[in-house]
């Protein structure tokens, strides 16, 4: 099988969409010659015009607000949104109108509209370009969350999205985007709420989201070196999220870790292990384990930056620990 | 009131009809709130109900409208029935959306009422964004955005402002200015002239005495000709009153302006009182036949409060419902 970057699978998933279905079209800053500051864009405004491919001023709230109204009325928007760090400036028109339109309107409304946007630090960008805000989001009934955790995850849940008949929002780590993996050609489509379970472990579950399924890849070769077995899964989409697949791993390994690039405090890493604790407590050898990125703003120097994140040797450290039956205070 | 022809009566009568509804809607839902038996609280519309009617009557039922917490005008203006609002006001089943919206979210999509919006100036992008796909879809469907003088200070609309203006959309910006942004005057919150809002971008605008429903339709045809052939945006602040407070509970409210002004407009400005008076000395229709009118109104009103009152609410599994729209 071919690879392609991420960059490369989430343009073709836009451009095979909007081949299919003409309501599909993409707005945002400079998505179209300039094809996005991370290039994910280049070609289309080639192939589908300034009509379909629409440049705007920098005005988040606005070109946000309009996708709302042209999904309203029967388009399929997809907004780029150049740094999920812009969350902040568009949450009104995300999550007071397009999360409730269909709500609200006892069904008369929907908003068929993808928000794309990336996470993740350690780019040296300090702490407005840095953030991973998905769990601001998944946080508000109505939005469905998707978290890509490879070119493939990204293509084929990226298709999806735009298909679904309500606001998604797909999170892309902007580390990966030139990273490749193996992408059919022929088409295909990711369902959402279906976790991925990459590598099959007796001893410790490992979930991570975005690339932090990689974190969780490689702590889990750490680990197979020391004798432990970890299981690794990706849940693909926070929301909707597949609790099933989840706890049925905690049962057979009696003990998860959780990690995730938000925030810890109050983050993606909390709601997963409470429903872990809550349905799967007396299979669990060990507390639930969250690893999200520290309590602080992103700081700018690499020096401290790369404190803030989830590791493989930290992941490994947490599990080695866990699977040894430490206090978990001692972590 | 500019004179008109005759053969227009129909046209006349059924906007004074719209206007009666407005005022009847709201009259009824004042009561309704001070029975207590209406769930939370509704912000009226009366006094401004030229301003709804004047533009809507210049609209087809494909037109598109977005509407505020102040909404009960527009929709009936657009097309909305008693039954189906009354009930969405109490929280029934059979309300516009099956009581989960209220009295603030009331949408009607048939006739082209994108929702009303509890979020102040919150609608201006959706409005847009229905004109942009109109354009897109070469039709010449227009969206009017009815916002008021509160929502100019919002900075959500200098940002669809200035793209409906690069992209030349069909959209209407309609500024109710009825001089009070909640509980503060309309000088105290805005600099400059509203209508100097729009010059910046470009975007033609104009002022507009919004008691006066025959001008303010005048001019909204002309608009939406004109937005059908291409030349849109456009802006239109429409001068107005509301005679309730902010909210049906806003009683008390001599701190930011006096009884005698709320009383001058009503017996100097008000838009049926106005509309009336120019219909007899037309001709268009006597006095007798005018207040036969608003009886009817008054009795249909009568009639989807009771109804509205002995209808059921939502089974309680309608609570999950609607949160997604799953695939059909």
């Amino acid at each position: 099988m071919r690879s392609i970057t991420l960059s490369q699978a989430v343009n073709e998933a836009i451009a095979e969409e909007m081949r299919r279905d003409e309501t599909v079209f993409l707005i945002g800053e400079d998505v179209a010659e300039a094809g996005t500051p991370f290039k994910v864009t280049s070609g289309l405004v080639e192939e589908f015009g300034t009509g379909r491919v629409i440049d705007t001023p920098i005005a988040e709230p606005g070109f946000s607000g309009l996708a709302v109204g042209a999904a309203m009325t029967g388009a399929r928007p997809i907004v780029d949104l150049m740094f999920g760090d812009f969350l902040f400036l568009v949450m009104d028109q995300l999550c007071n109108q397009a999360a409730k339109a269909h709500y609200m309107s006892g069904g008369k409304l929907n908003v068929p509209m993808v928000l794309r946007t990336n996470l993740g630090a350690t780019r040296r960008s300090a702490a407005q370009h840095s953030q991973s805000l998905h769990a601001l989001v998944a946080h508000i009934p109505g939005l469905k969350v998707a978290m890509p955790s490879s070119a493939y995850e990204a293509k084929g849940l990226m298709k999806t999205a735009i298909r679904d008949n309500n606001p998604v929002v797909i999170f892309e780590d902007k580390l990966m985007y030139q990273d490749k993996a193996p992408v059919p050609e022929e088409e295909f489509l990711i369902p959402f709420g279906e976790a991925n379970i990459l590598r099959e472990g007796r001893d410790v579950t490992l979930i991570g989201t975005s690339s932090m399924r990689q974190v969780c890849e490689a702590a889990a070769e750490m680990l197979a070196g020391d004798g432990i077995s970890a299981e690794v899964i990706d849940p693909r989409t926070i929301v909707p999220l597949d609790a099933a697949t989840l706890l049925e791993s905690v049962k057979k390994t009696s003990r998860a870790i959780v990690v995730d690039e938000g925030h810890q405090n109050f983050g993606t890493t909390a709601e997963i292990a409470a429903r872990i604790s809550e349905k799967a407590f007396y299979h669990l050898d060990a507390p639930v384990i969250r690893m999200g990125a520290m309590d602080v703003p992103v700081p700018f120097s690499p020096a401290l930056e790369d404190l803030t994140v989830p590791t493989p040797e930290k992941v490994a450290e947490s599990a080695r620990r866990i699977v040894a039956g430490e206090l978990i205070h001692a972590l | 009131m500019t004179a008109a022809p005759k053969q227009n009566a129909e046209d006349y009568l059924r906007m004074y009809r719209q206007m009666v509804k407005i005022r009847t809607f709201e009259d009824n839902a004042n009561q309704l709130y001070l029975d207590a038996k209406m769930p939370g609280l509704t912000h009226m519309y009366s006094g401004e109900e030229a301003v709804a009617v004047g533009i809507c009557e210049a609209l087809e039922v494909t037109d598109k409208i977005t509407s505020t917490h102040r909404g009960h005008g527009h929709c009936v203006a657009k097309g909305a029935a008693f039954k189906e609002m009354f009930c969405e006001l109490l929280g029934k089943e059979e309300g516009y959306c099956r009581g989960k919206g209220g009295s603030m979210h009331i949408a009607d999509q048939l006739n082209g009422n994108l929702g009303a919006n509890a979020i102040v100036g919150g609608s201006m992008g959706i409005a847009t964004g229905s004109a942009l796909r109109a354009k897109m879809l070469g039709q010449s469907d227009v969206t009017v955005c009815f916002f008021g003088d509160g929502a100019t200070a919002q900075g959500l609309m200098y940002e669809v402002m200035n793209m409906a203006a690069l992209w030349k959309l069909p959209v209407i910006y309609a500024c109710e200015n009825n001089g009070y942004s909640e509980y503060t005057r309309t000088d105290e919150i805005a600099a400059g002239e509203i209508t100097a809002r729009a010059d910046a971008f470009g975007i033609e605008a104009f002022k507009v005495d919004g008691q006066d429903v025959l001008a303010v339709n005048a001019l909204t045809r002309d608009l939406v000709a004109r937005c059908r052939k291409g030349d849109g945006p456009f802006f239109v602040e429409l001068e107005t009153y509301r005679y309730h407070g902010h909210h049906v509970g806003d009683i008390s409210r001599t701190y930011y302006r006096s009884k005698e002004e709320e009383a001058d407009w009503k017996a100097n400005r008000d838009p049926i009182t106005l509309f009336a008076d120019w219909l007899v000395n037309e001709g268009v229709a006597t006095k007798a036949e005018l207040e036969a009118l608003s009886k009817a109104i008054r009795a249909e009103a009568a009639e989807a409060v009771a109804y509205a009152l002995e209808a059921p609410y939502p089974d309680g599994s309608e609570v999950s419902m609607h949160v997604y729209l799953e695939a059909s």
